[in-house]
């Protein structure tokens, strides 16, 4: 069997379970790459469907780009899309660069804190009307114990040790040092109140199997990853004081997978132009530790 | 289009081979050592890495080692030894490995386990200084129980007993004789030292007596693991899919392959229900059409006629050779659980995409993982022991030797909300009485009736006491029907009582709010209950969605000695004769008449009062 077919096949399953084991379950979009498979991977499994809202945090500081995007394939594909963030810390400016906190401190109020909130339902979500054309505010406060997440164990190390199904305390701590087993396909259902399980259908996915299926199945993704003639491109897609794009001139999906299967990235970390990570060793696990993605 | 399918298939062609490997052993011998060097020998690393970590080394004034680069990539902040496997990329010539680190500390067994049953193959690593230690032979036992049939063991640390041949010949044949007491046959040995470089990538000079291969072109010569492709049919039901709300009519039956193929035309059987029906269409999104699908994909149907199934169910082709049904089995089942397991008590089965209550009914050995002694004899099965017992579930399942069929043949167990164990199945077990039929005999044996006699209570109310089941796919609108025969039937004078489901489960025998009742559990209160109220006389109603044969039959087994009437309504769930049927056109009325008729016919209700 070809391994995108096997990749896709465990995904479709990790996707399926989710959805029998969890009522309240939802899909976070980050509008990138991976979790825009993840999202046709869902259409896949559920024959066209996408039967759990997306969860979009916004930070006001993604790429412009990407909001547009994102605001055009809810329409297109009528999404159930909402989106949260938080509020209070971006209005009272503890934010980076032009706020007065670190990198760091930013991501985890920004993403971290935002996701919590909007997750267990405390914070202001809002909820894309197909009938107006727009975002309303979401009335209900339903609280998400099935998170999916489009993460893969080879971004970086921490993500390498995850579960397919990871349970979260409701302080949305990580225990890394006590995690579930998981034995063949069967992993952690059961779960008393509190706790919230992030569903990861991309574990086993690299970068380049990511790039192979986009250009296998034809999925459209934002055109950031492309090279417009200067010489730059986003590998990876963030807030864009913390992103940098990288020198490159692929301009199309065969070009990224030719940089990246025998190219100059072959060796280079997909993350290098994301910053928070550079922050001294084991940055990354600590954040994921408090409920970052 | 068939344009389209040559690009495609070019395009496959030029795809890399992908595979897992384990690399497993005791503690210290050097797992992690043996993964730094096939990273670095490999170029698999990022760009500065190493230099990188031998910077730090000399900042820290300690010595470098390969494991370093392991910890540096897995950002792993407790030093020394690893806690969880995790996952590293590398690269052959040949293909790309995803290679799983797992952890050598008997008290990370369940991560090692975890990590072990991703793998298609695994490297076993030994200290040759050491020796075969207590690990060593666990994990060996291990991966072989896990499925794991591709084994090399890694002679390590040969640099510190000067390459001596004859260490690596007495540790070879020492784990030999061990790995051939359970039927283990290792593809290989390898003499090497991972933190020299021997034998890892490139061919050892130091040990011109080794004529074999290294340990990449070792790697390079597993077999990429096939689907099940030549075995009979099978598909664990993983959730039937009606997407009515997004305009979609399909009724879609969905799971993934695990053996065999099956086309658009073939008849097939679900169990442990026995409903059978015969494929109409191969569903899939965004795929050009298909008529067949085979072993390892994750698929969806359409059925020719309209069936009541469960998710969990196995879905089987008529004609080929079906798994067992049982209500238990002799297992090989290793145990990760915080407490021991003991017999008695109730514990969850996972199996294929099926869940059913279990009992360990008996131990027949315990298995000793360490020296592989046998006859430990002990009640209760304790955290890291692996035991041959016999595990028995309220209602039938269906399962293939793990033998005949892995993926059908292999199960895990739940304790509270934890995976605490798993195993393989060896072989079904006929049981003379089932778990329930023992309790409702030994109930009834223990009965304390009161001094009225049944006969008495059939003359005063002019009826006798019965149970009447709704079944069908959506309870909701049958609730209604269920209500409205419950008022009917008392403005006649009869003594009825509705009983609505979700009155037992949140009051009899409630311990606190609880993520999920399960459907058995279900089942045995909502028997309790009737048959309390049966035996004072009443005409019980009540409503269950989607009742199957053996729920069915589960619940007439608990109601006796009083008889049930169950009334399908809609789609048939439970198809045994003696059940009514009530199609979804028929007005509320119409269908009143039609059951009271039956009342009459069954005598259940006089057609005169006294």
């Amino acid at each position: 069997m070809i391994i995108l077919d096997e990749l896709e096949s465990q995904s479709i399953y990790i996707l399926r379970e989710a959805y029998r084991e969890f009522k309240s379950l939802c899909m976070l979009w980050s509008i990138g790459k991976d979790s825009t498979v993840l999202l046709y991977l869902a259409r896949k499994a559920f024959f066209g469907h996408v039967p759990m809202p997306l969860v979009h945090i916004d930070t006001r500081y993604k790429i412009p780009e990407m909001i547009e995007y994102r605001d055009n394939l809810v329409k297109e594909w009528k999404l159930n899309l909402i989106y949260g963030m938080n509020r209070k810390a971006i209005d009272e400016k503890r934010t980076f660069p032009d706020g007065n906190v670190d990198r760091l401190t930013c991501c985890k109020s920004l993403k971290s804190d935002a996701l919590r909130q909007t997750l267990n339902g405390e914070g202001e979500r809002f909820i894309f009307s197909h009938s107006a054309g727009k975002y309303i505010p979401d009335t209900s406060r339903e609280a998400y114990t099935g998170v999916i997440v489009g993460v893969r164990a080879d971004e970086e190390g921490s993500r390498s040790k995850e579960r397919y199904f990871s349970p979260r305390d409701s302080e949305s701590d990580w225990r890394i040092e006590d995690q579930p087993p998981e034995f063949w396909n069967q992993y952690k259902t059961d779960f008393s109140s509190g706790t919230h399980v992030r569903i990861h259908p991309l574990l086993d996915w690299t970068e380049l199997n990511i790039w192979e299926y986009i250009e296998r199945e034809n999925i459209g993704v934002v055109s950031l990853y492309f090279d417009k003639g200067e010489g730059i491109r986003y590998r990876s897609l963030g807030c864009y004081p913390c992103t940098k794009p990288v020198e490159s001139k692929s301009k199309n999906v065969p070009e990224i997978i030719e940089e990246l299967r025998s190219g100059r990235f072959s060796n280079i970390a997909e993350r290098s132009g994301r910053e928070q990570d550079k922050d001294g060793g084991g940055t990354l696990e600590t954040l994921r530790r408090e409920g970052y993605m | 289009m068939e344009q389209m399918e040559q690009i495609k298939q070019t395009k496959q062609i030029k795809q890399i081979d992908q595979m897992n490997i384990v690399v497993i052993g005791h503690v210290d011998h050097g797992k992690s050592t043996v993964i730094g060097r096939l990273l670095s020998d490999t170029g698999s690393l990022p760009e500065g890495k190493l230099e990188q970590v031998k910077m730090q080394c000399r900042k820290s004034s300690r010595p470098f080692e390969y494991a370093f680069l392991l910890d540096a990539l897995k950002d792993e902040q407790s030093q020394g030894i690893t806690i969880d496997s995790a996952r590293c990329f590398f690269k052959t010539a040949k293909r790309n490995y995803i290679i799983i680190d797992a952890p050598g500390h008997i008290e990370f067994l369940k991560n090692m386990i975890t990590g072990a049953s991703r793998a298609e193959a695994a490297l076993l690593v030994i200290d040759a200084n050491e020796g075969v230690q207590e690990n060593s032979r666990r994990h060996g036992f291990m991966a072989s129980l896990l499925g794991i049939k591709q084994l090399v063991v890694l002679v390590n640390k040969l640099d510190i007993s000067g390459y001596s041949e004859s260490v690596y010949n007495g540790i070879r044949s020492e784990f030999t004789m061990f790995l051939d007491s359970i039927e283990v046959s290792p593809l290989e040995f390898i003499p090497i030292s991972a933190r020299e470089g021997e034998n890892i990538a490139v061919k050892s000079d130091k040990m011109p007596w080794y004529r074999g291969m290294t340990v990449i072109q070792r790697l390079d010569e597993f077999k990429k693991e096939k689907p099940l492709f030549h075995k009979p049919f099978r598909m664990p039901v993983q959730d039937i899919y009606k997407f009515t709300m997004y305009g979609d009519d399909r009724r879609i039956v969905a799971g993934t392959v695990s053996s065999g193929k099956i086309s658009a035309g073939d008849e097939v059987v679900f169990l442990p229900s026995g409903k059978k029906s015969e494929i109409n269409s191969v569903e899939a999104f965004n795929s050009p059409v298909e008529v067949s699908v085979s072993a390892g994909r994750a698929a969806g149907f359409t059925l020719k006629t309209q069936i009541y199934i469960h998710p969990g169910e196995i879905m089987c082709r008529t004609g080929d050779e079906l798994p067992f049904t049982s209500t238990a089995f002799r297992a090989n089942l290793f145990w990760v659980g915080k407490s021991p397991m003991i017999p008695g008590k109730k514990y969850k089965l996972k199996a294929g995409t099926m869940k059913a209550s279990v009992y360990l009914k008996e131990i027949i050995n315990i298995i000793d993982a360490s020296s592989l002694d046998e006859g430990a004899s002990r009640s209760e099965i304790l955290r890291h022991d692996v035991s041959e017992c016999i595990l028995q579930t309220l209602k039938p399942v269906s399962f293939d030797r793990f033998s005949d069929n892995e993926l059908t043949g292999r199960f895990v167990i739940v304790d509270g909300y934890e995976i605490a164990g798993g195993g393989i199945i060896m072989e079904p077990v006929q049981e003379s009485l089932s778990y329930l039929a023992e309790h409702a005999v030994r109930r009834d044996y223990r009965w304390v009736k009161g001094n009225v006699a049944m006969a008495a209570r059939h003359t005063r109310f002019s009826q006798k006491p019965r149970i009447i089941v709704f079944t069908g796919e959506e309870t909701l609108e049958w609730e209604g029907l269920a209500q409205a025969l419950e008022q009917d039937l008392w403005r006649e004078g009869r003594n009825v009582y509705y009983l609505g489901l979700s009155n037992i489960l949140r009051a009899i025998d409630n311990d606190g709010p609880r993520a999920s009742i399960d459907r058995e559990e279900e089942i045995c209160r909502l028997g309790e209950s009737a048959h309390l109220l049966a035996d004072a006389g009443l005409i019980v109603i009540t409503t269950i969605s989607g009742l199957d044969n053996y729920e069915y039959g589960m619940l007439k087994l608990i109601c006796e000695p009083h008889e049930i009437l169950l009334i399908n309504a809609g789609i048939v769930s439970a198809d045994t004769i003696d059940a009514l049927s009530i199609d979804s056109g028929l007005e509320a009325g119409e269908a009143l008449s039609k059951i009271k008729t039956s009342l009459r016919d069954r005598d259940i209700i006089p057609d005169f009062q006294i």
